[in-house]
């Protein structure tokens, strides 16, 4: 169960494909740890709107708020806002206030920034570590980005590294496009091919963002080596959330792979929507008995279907078993509404803290 | 015409159904997957789909837009040399500048999609009466779709800036880009919906033009039913009792799905259609048969 993955963990790490119940599952855990008397923070992306409620995020903000969920310890729940993370590191980086203006006005950072793909998942990873730093919880909780890449996170922070790293920064620090003109010939060839395609201004634009942003170079490296250490320190736990259809239990099987390969610490898995297995014998003969037979028929018809999904959902996690090996496999079982508030989170609880593990 | 919606909600099965229907309108369609999802090779039980189009139907073809491929076309194209867009391609800072420049490898996708939907296509390749893309969650589609404003923007002048304007002008004209969204009749997915269908019109200024719901469970319990079902609670073998159960929860679930749809309905102002859930463990050539006989009389 949970409480045993999570023992003395400060950070846990939820990952996998989106519409598996990713951010419940979160949450859940989160409520879970803190009903056992742990001071946690969730960090989440997207709640359903009564979610969010039900949590008290329902104002955008960067920070952590208390959620009222009378429980021993403490739960803190936070929605990540990456473009307000992004500008925050900024300020934290930049040498002075020049600097800063004028990394923060630039056109090619405001793009980055607000870009979807790649920066809001280093962002979470970010906030995850500068909370880590602060140490005022027991326990992170982190939702991470409904991304189709969703382990982009963990190559995130090497990215961004990579990508200001100042070796190639060099280039643009010359103010203007004539100061690339001293660069050889080589780099004079890419960047009259480059202007071709692309048109002056664009260098331009992006000539000023690097020679602004090269200041920041180093305390950004430093900062997102910071963060894989701690992605792969003893103390992080990496939860999968899958469910048992065919195509969540792909993308579980890839994801864990992705985690093996870069040597992070996996926990486990969570099995969101499990049909659970019918029990044995022929419930006909006793339904004629009892209904009309329109309505015997009707319901027979949905128990077969209820049964076939059922075995569908047995082999598939079958097969996720084989291939997490000695790792253990949680199941939830389908809840009839979806879970959005602090109630359906507790009906989760019986079973992410119960003792079914796999 | 792009479809999407939340992850999970049946994108790729939708767009493949549109696919079916459209092919068989005597159109030749192509279906792009992109963000390496490879769902539809599963689904014809064919070989995988790479980044040049494969034919899973008669008329119907497959393309998997593989971001680096696109890129390099895209340069070949705009330099109209490939030994200098193999230079380009190959140089670090180059790398960097492309990883770096924010939304690029979402023009060159959709620029990719632009082409295969062009009467004269700039890679030579063969023409297409309609082109769907599969696209990635509603958040995604959204930067896909404001790539190219973005590149107009930034590049400002320069051929860069005139090709983002042009796919701009072809993704605004609705004569000939459609946007259909995928839900399901659920919070999550109909929250994304409404906001997704807002967000393209104020960020956009662009309009949703269909939504489908899919796998909508049968109404299959009247009240009465219901009512039935429940006074019987606790009777019957463990068998029974579980099937009883089972259906009480269908009787739920199709309620609550249809408060949903109700909302769905109440807060968007595209047209609303839905398909039918099918009760098979995994969908398959016949199942998408069945789908896009169902969404040619819907749509």
């Amino acid at each position: 169960m949970i409480e045993d993955w999570l023992g003395r963990k400060e950070v846990c790490i939820c990952c996998g494909s989106g519409g598996v119940g990713k951010t419940t599952a979160s949450a859940a855990i989160a409520l879970g740890m803190a009903a056992r008397g742990k001071k946690v923070a969730v960090l989440t992306i997207d709640p359903a709107k009564r979610l969010a409620n039900s949590l008290g995020l329902d104002e955008l903000g960067n920070e952590e708020r208390l959620v009222e969920a009378d429980v021993e310890g403490e739960l803190w729940a936070m929605m990540l806002d990456p473009k307000r993370t992004f500008d925050d590191i900024v300020e934290w980086h930049a040498p002075d206030e020049r600097t800063r203006d004028a990394v923060l006005s630039n056109r090619i950072y405001q793009e980055l920034s607000n870009a979807v793909a790649g920066s809001q998942e280093y962002m979470a990873m970010e906030k995850l570590y500068e909370l880590h730093q602060e140490g005022r919880y027991d326990l992170l909780v982190l939702d991470t980005p409904p991304t189709r890449n969703a382990l982009d996170f963990i190559d995130a922070p090497k990215r961004l590294a990579d990508f200001i790293d100042s070796r190639s920064l060099q280039f643009f620090t010359a103010p203007g496009i004539f100061g690339l003109k001293v660069l050889g010939r080589g780099s004079g060839l890419v960047f009259s091919a480059l202007r071709r395609a692309t048109g002056i201004d664009l260098l331009e634009d992006l000539s000023a963002f690097f020679s602004s942003f090269g200041s920041m170079t180093d305390g950004f490296r430093e900062r997102a080596g910071h963060v894989n250490e701690l992605l792969a320190d003893s103390r992080t736990a990496f939860v999968l959330v899958t469910s048992p259809r065919a195509d969540a239990i792909e993308e579980a099987r890839w994801f864990h792979h992705r985690l093996m390969d870069a040597g992070l610490p996996f926990a486990g898995a969570v099995a969101n929507r499990v049909r659970p297995a019918p029990p044995p014998g022929d419930p006909a003969p006793e339904l004629g008995e009892l209904l009309e037979p329109a309505l015997t028929r009707k319901v027979l018809r949905t128990w077969e279907e209820e049964s076939q999904l059922a075995a569908r959902d047995r082999d598939n996690l079958a097969t996720l078993k084989r291939r997490l090996g000695r790792k253990p496999i949680i199941e939830v079982p389908y809840i009839d509404d979806d879970v959005h508030d602090l109630d359906g989170l507790r009906r989760m609880d019986q079973y992410l803290f119960g003792a079914n593990d796999g | 015409m792009l479809v999407t919606g939340k992850g999970g909600v049946g994108k790729t099965t939708v767009a493949a159904a549109l696919g079916l229907v459209a092919a068989r309108a005597g159109k030749r369609t192509v279906v792009c997957e992109v963000a390496e999802q490879e769902r539809l090779a599963a689904m014809f039980g064919t070989s995988d789909i790479g980044h040049s189009e494969l034919e899973l139907a008669p008329g119907l073809f497959a393309v998997s837009v593989d971001p680096e491929r696109a890129k390099e076309e895209w340069l070949g194209y705009q330099l109209r040399s490939s030994t200098l867009a193999g230079v380009l391609g190959g140089n670090r800072v180059f790398q960097y500048l492309t990883a770096a420049a924010p939304g690029l490898t979402e023009l060159v996708t959709i620029g990719k999609v632009w082409d295969l939907a062009q009467l004269e296509r700039r890679t030579g390749g063969s023409v297409f009466d309609l082109a769907i893309v599969d696209a990635p969650a509603t958040g995604h589609a959204l930067a896909i779709l404001r790539a190219p404003q973005t590149f107009a923007a930034v590049a400002r002048a320069g051929p860069i800036a005139r090709q983002a304007e042009r796919i701009d002008a072809f993704l605004h004209d609705s004569a000939a880009t459609g946007v259909l969204v995928t839900a399901l009749p659920e919070e999550m997915p109909v929250n994304e919906t409404v906001d997704f269908e807002r967000g393209l019109r104020d960020e956009l200024q662009m309009k949703v033009d269909a939504i489908v719901v899919n796998a909508l469970h049968p109404a299959r319990f009247s009240a009465a039913d219901a009512r039935a079902l429940d006074s019987l609670d606790g009777r019957g073998g463990p068998s029974a009792r579980a099937a009883l159960r089972a259906a009480l929860s269908e009787h739920a679930r199709a309620r609550a799905e249809r408060a949903q749809l109700r909302r769905l309905r109440r807060a968007v102002s595209a047209p609303v259609s839905t398909l039918p859930r099918i009760f098979e463990p995994e969908l398959g050539r016949d199942e998408l048969e069945q789908l896009s006989a169902e969404l040619e009389r819907r749509l």
